[in-house]
């Protein structure tokens, strides 16, 4: 099943039990949002969720990866390029090309970018001033492994807290992402709209997520694992890790039932 | 032999520096009128002399710099002996 097919199948339900969807969350030196993504992961939602070391090289098994915020490395030359380096990211790059799920929120989104998984980079804010706050965003695709259970055009508020957020790519690149409909998230006001005061960080074109043109990959600045539960304020990120969960199910059904 | 090589690097001139304006500021506080300013980073390594550059180019272009943001330039410094 590509990332982009519906999620419904018209093949009759078969009945039986698929596997639970397993999650990995990955940990660098340096890593500080690792036990919020597993919390949310393994506590909220109840799902297979399990750390995965920098230094690992094997992701047999897991059906999921995500790659947590914070400072991986120190964020010493670029934010993420060491890591982009490491051992567990060489595996992130197989595990995505054979169609695996992989997230990277904050830092993570900086490290698939460093590992050229996604297109473009994340630089020092405008203003270089770090930004911790609460953001609109404005979902552009629902039809994403990660975005099945959003509405498309749905505004959600997100928390942001980055110093390199800013979302550039040469021209050519820009345009290709935005004809290929990779943009993901966009920075909005409360009412949808892109005005300039809603960009949190200077990102062109608002970019706050995308995809890569597979569409198993996805990169966001803003973190959903730290609005996935009303007590902190908002539960708009809970959908994310809920619809990758309904997305793996389906497609493990899927295969179940093309190989009985 | 070893070569002792340097590596500036600075962000491509379509690329907003906040770093650089923010040091203006600064700059322009204390009274200098400095404008354009940018704020780059600089790397010493000492390398195996056969086919340095080459090698050192190809860091740059992988490792060293983002050449989606950033520009960069290698030059020799003085040769030091080979431990």
């Amino acid at each position: 099943m590509s990332p982009g097919a519906s999620l419904e199948s018209d093949r009759p339900r078969s009945g039986l039990p698929t596997p639970d969807p397993r999650f990995a969350v990955v940990v660098f030196p340096g890593s500080n949002c690792d036990r919020d993504c597993l919390h949310v992961l393994r506590d909220v939602l109840g799902y297979r969720a399990e750390f995965v070391w920098h230094e690992e090289e094997d992701l047999a098994g897991f059906d999921a990866v995500v790659l947590p915020g914070g400072f991986s490395y120190g964020d010493y030359l670029r934010p993420g390029a060491v890591a982009a380096t490491s051992p567990v990211v060489r595996a992130v790059r197989r595990f995505a090309e054979a169609g695996g799920l992989v997230v990277g929120i904050c830092n993570g989104f900086q490290v698939l970018l460093e590992a050229g998984l996604l297109p473009g980079a994340l630089v020092r804010n405008r203003g270089a001033t770090f930004r911790c706050e609460w953001v609109h965003l404005r979902v552009e695709r629902a039809d994403t492994p990660f975005t099945a259970l959003y509405a498309p055009g749905e505004v959600v508020r997100m928390p942001i807290a980055h110093g390199d957020g800013r979302y550039h790519a040469p021209r050519e690149v820009l345009e290709e992402v935005e004809q290929r409909g990779q943009v993901v998230f966009r920075y909005v006001d409360r009412d949808g709209r892109t005005t300039p005061e809603a960009n949190p960080n200077g990102s062109l074109h608002h970019i706050a997520g995308l995809v890569n043109r597979e569409g198993n990959v996805l990169g966001l600045m803003p973190h959903p694992e730290r609005c996935s539960e009303s007590v902190l304020g908002g539960q708009d990120g809970r959908r994310l890790f809920e619809s990758m969960d309904r997305w793996l199910r389906e497609r493990a059904r899927l295969t179940a039932g093309r190989t009985r | 032999m070893n070569k002792r090589v340097r590596v500036v690097v600075f962000l491509k001139p379509g690329v907003l520096d906040a770093q650089g304006q923010a040091v203006q500021t600064g700059l322009r506080a204390l009274g200098l009128e400095a404008s354009e300013v940018r704020v780059g980073k600089a790397f010493e390594l000492t390398v195996p002399e056969e086919g340095w550059r080459e090698r050192v180019r190809d860091l740059c272009e992988r490792f060293l710099t983002n050449p989606l943001i950033e520009d960069y330039e290698i030059s020799e410094r003085e040769e030091v002996a080979a431990r």
